[in-house]
C-alpha cells in the first residue's frame, strides 16, 4: 500500500510519545486502583468506612486490622485465623504445584521416551480430561470425595484436581525437543532409564519446572469452587474460600468489618501477586508455551 | 517417541498408572456418571430414581429460565471476550513501543494475573456499593440509578466490567509475546513501505499476531464460560435470586441448591458437548495456523 510520505515534526513526535505513556499508565491505573481502594479501607476505623466507603484518608488502624485479620477468628470453631488460612492455601498451592509437576513429567516421560504399543491411547485419555472442567461436572465429583471420606482433608483439596493435560503437553513438548543423541550417549555409557530420568532429564528440565511451578502454585492457591464444596470445617478454610465466609459476614453485622475483610482479601493476594513479579520471565515463559 | 526409546516393558505403565487412574476416578467417572443421571429422575432425598429417557433435557429447553441464562452467557460471553481482547491489544502495542519503563509497565499491567477471581469480586462490591461505591457514584451522578443486585443490568454490567479487569494481563501477556516475536527485519521492510503507523499496524502487524488471536479467543471464551465462577458467585453473594447467571453458575445453583441432580447432570451434558465442540474447532484453527517464521 502507497501512502504519501509524512514526516513528523519533533513537537509531533514528543506528542505521540506522551500519548503512548498516557495510554499505559491509563491503562497500569486501571489494574492497581482497585487493590489501592482495598489497603486504604484496612487503615481505617470500620464506623469510617460503613458510613464513607473508600476515601483518600489515610488512618492509623493497618497494624490492628492486620492482627484481627491474622489472629482472631470469625466463624463458630474460632479456627479459620488468617494465619491458619493461609497455611491452608499454602499446602494447596505447593501440593497442587508438587503434584502436577511429578505426574506430568512422570507421564511425559513415558509416552516420549519408551516404545509402548498403547502411547498413542494413553495421550489420549489425558487430552480427553481438558474436555471436563471441574464445573461440568461437580456434583458427582463431590460424591465420590464423600464416598472416599476425603472430605476436609488435604487430600481431598488436591487430589482430584491433580491430573493434568497441561503439565502433561507441556513436558511432553519439552522432551521431544531434546536432541536424541543425549539418550544415545546415555545409553551407550550405560545408564538405564531410570538413571536418565533423575541424573539427565530433570536437571536438563530445571527451567521448564520452575516454570509450570509458578503457573500451578498459582492456580492451586487461586482455587475457589472445589475448596468451597468440599470443606466445611473452618480449620480447613482456605484464604481464597474464605473470602465468602468475609463478604457473608458484611452483610448481616450491624457494623461491617471491612478493614478486617479486605486486609484478609490482600493476605489472599499477595502471596501469588510476588511471586509472579519476581519471577517474571519464567511465569511468561510457562504461560506462553503451555498453553500453546 | 524418540528412535532411542528404552523397551522397558513395565516401567512406562507404572509411570502413567498415577495419573490415569486419578483421571479414571475423578474424572472419567463422575462425567459418565453425569450422563446416565441426565437420564434419570431422583427424589429429594436420594432413596430411589425413575429412568425418564429425554426429559430431564425437553424440560431444560422448554424452561424460560434456561434461556435466560443462555443468552445472558453468549451475552456476556462476547463482551467480556471483546472487551479484553481489544483493551490488551492496546496495551501490549503501546508497551512493546515505547523504551523508557517499558519494564515497568509490563509488571503493572500483568499481576492481576496472580489476583483469585472472588478476590476480584470482593473488589466489585466495594466499588458498586449501593451506598458509596466510588463506580455506582460516579453513574449515580449521571443520572443512573444503579443498584447492584437489585436491577438486573446493573448487576451484568459489574460482572462484565470485573471480568475484563481479570483478563487482560493474560491477553495482554501473549500479545506482546506475540509482537515481541515479529521480527526486527519484517518491521523495518514495513517502515520503509508504509510511513502511517496504523497503516503499518493494520497491514502488518495485525495479520501477523491474528495466530495469537485465535488462540486467544478461544481462551477467553472458555475464561467466560468457567473460570468467571468465583467473580459471579461473590457478585450475587451466592443468593441468584433474580440476578443474571452463566450456564455454569446455573449448573451449581440447580443441583446444590435446588437439588435438582437431574436436571443439573442435563446442564453438565449440555456444556460438556459445548466444550467438545469448541475443542474441535480450536483443533481445526491450529491445523490450518499460519506460520509466517
Amino acid at each position: 500500500m502507497k501512502s504519501e510520505i509524512k514526516t513528523y515534526t519533533r513537537p509531533q513526535i514528543k506528542l505521540l510519545l506522551i500519548f503512548d505513556h498516557g495510554v499505559l499508565i491509563l491503562g497500569a491505573a486501571f489494574m492497581i486502583l482497585p487493590v489501592l481502594m482495598l489497603l486504604q479501607m484496612t487503615t481505617m476505623p470500620d464506623l469510617f468506612n460503613m458510613k464513607t466507603g473508600p476515601s483518600l484518608a489515610i488512618g492509623d488502624q493497618l497494624d490492628d486490622n492486620f492482627r484481627k485479620a491474622m489472629f482472631e477468628a470469625d466463624g463458630f470453631s474460632g479456627a479459620n485465623t488468617g494465619v491458619r488460612m493461609l497455611w491452608n492455601s499454602m499446602i494447596l498451592g505447593l501440593g497442587f504445584a508438587a503434584g502436577k509437576i511429578v505426574l506430568g513429567m512422570m507421564a511425559a516421560y513415558a509416552i516420549v521416551y519408551f516404545r509402548m504399543r498403547f502411547a498413542t491411547f494413553a495421550f489420549w485419555i489425558i487430552f480427553t480430561t481438558l474436555l471436563l472442567p471441574l464445573e461440568v461436572r461437580i456434583l458427582p465429583s463431590y460424591e465420590i470425595v464423600q464416598h472416599l471420606g476425603m472430605l476436609n482433608t488435604y487430600q481431598g483439596l488436591i487430589i482430584p484436581l491433580i491430573a493434568s493435560a497441561t503439565a502433561t503437553f507441556f513436558f511432553r513438548q519439552y522432551f521431544r525437543s531434546i536432541p536424541e543423541e543425549l539418550i544415545e550417549a546415555a545409553r551407550i555409557d550405560g545408564a538405564g532409564p531410570f538413571k536418565f530420568f533423575v541424573d539427565i532429564l530433570v536437571p536438563l528440565s530445571q527451567t521448564m519446572i520452575a516454570a509450570m511451578f509458578i503457573i500451578m502454585f498459582v492456580y492451586g492457591w487461586n482455587q475457589y469452587l472445589w475448596p468451597t464444596m468440599i470443606t466445611t470445617d473452618e480449620d480447613m478454610f482456605t484464604l481464597v474460600r474464605g473470602i465468602k465466609q468475609i463478604t457473608q459476614s458484611l452483610e448481616g453485622t450491624s457494623l461491617p468489618e471491612y478493614g478486617r475483610a479486605n486486609m484478609l482479601a490482600l493476605v489472599a493476594i499477595l502471596p501469588p501477586v510476588l511471586i509472579v513479579i519476581f519471577f517474571q520471565s519464567w511465569f511468561v515463559k510457562g504461560l506462553t508455551e503451555s498453553d500453546k | 517417541m524418540k528412535r532411542a526409546a528404552f523397551t522397558n516393558r513395565w516401567l512406562p505403565i507404572l509411570l502413567l498408572v498415577p495419573q490415569i487412574s486419578i483421571i479414571g476416578i475423578f474424572f472419567y467417572w463422575p462425567a459418565i456418571h453425569a450422563l446416565r443421571s441426565s437420564f434419570y429422575l431422583q427424589d429429594p432425598f436420594g432413596f430411589s430414581e425413575t429412568f425418564v429417557g429425554f426429559s430431564n433435557y425437553a424440560s431444560l429447553f422448554n424452561s424460560p429460565a434456561y434461556g435466560r441464562a443462555a443468552i445472558f452467557t453468549v451475552c456476556f460471553t462476547l463482551l467480556v471476550t471483546i472487551l479484553s481482547l481489544g483493551i490488551a491489544l492496546l496495551l501490549a502495542v503501546k508497551a512493546d513501543k515505547v523504551v523508557r519503563g517499558a519494564k515497568t509497565y509490563r509488571t503493572l499491567l500483568m499481576w492481576v494475573y496472580a489476583v483469585a477471581p472472588p478476590v476480584a469480586g470482593v473488589m466489585g462490591l466495594i466499588l458498586f456499593n449501593q451506598s458509596w461505591g466510588p463506580i455506582a457514584d460516579l453513574f449515580k451522578s449521571l443520572g443512573w440509578d444503579f443498584a447492584l443486585g437489585v436491577h438486573y443490568y446493573d448487576t451484568a454490567f459489574a460482572m462484565v466490567l470485573i471480568s475484563v479487569w481479570k483478563q487482560i494481563p493474560v491477553n495482554f501477556i501473549f500479545f506482546l509475546s506475540g509482537l515481541q516475536s515479529i521480527p526486527k527485519s519484517v518491521r523495518e521492510a514495513a517502515m520503509i513501505d508504509n510511513r502511517s503507523t496504523a497503516g503499518r499496524f493494520w497491514d502488518v502487524t495485525f495479520p501477523l499476531l491474528a495466530p495469537t488471536g485465535f488462540f486467544l479467543l478461544i481462551t477467553n471464551i472458555t475464561y467466560s464460560l468457567f473460570d468467571t465462577f468465583g467473580i459471579i458467585d461473590t457478585v450475587v453473594k451466592g443468593e441468584p435470586g433474580n440476578n443474571p447467571m452463566t450456564l455454569v453458575y446455573k449448573v451449581y445453583v440447580d443441583g446444590f441448591r435446588g437439588n435438582d441432580l437431574g436436571g443439573s447432570s442435563a446442564q453438565s451434558v449440555v456444556l460438556m458437548v459445548l466444550v467438545l465442540a469448541m475443542t474441535v474447532f480450536q483443533f481445526r484453527l491450529v491445523e490450518r495456523r499460519i506460520h509466517y517464521t
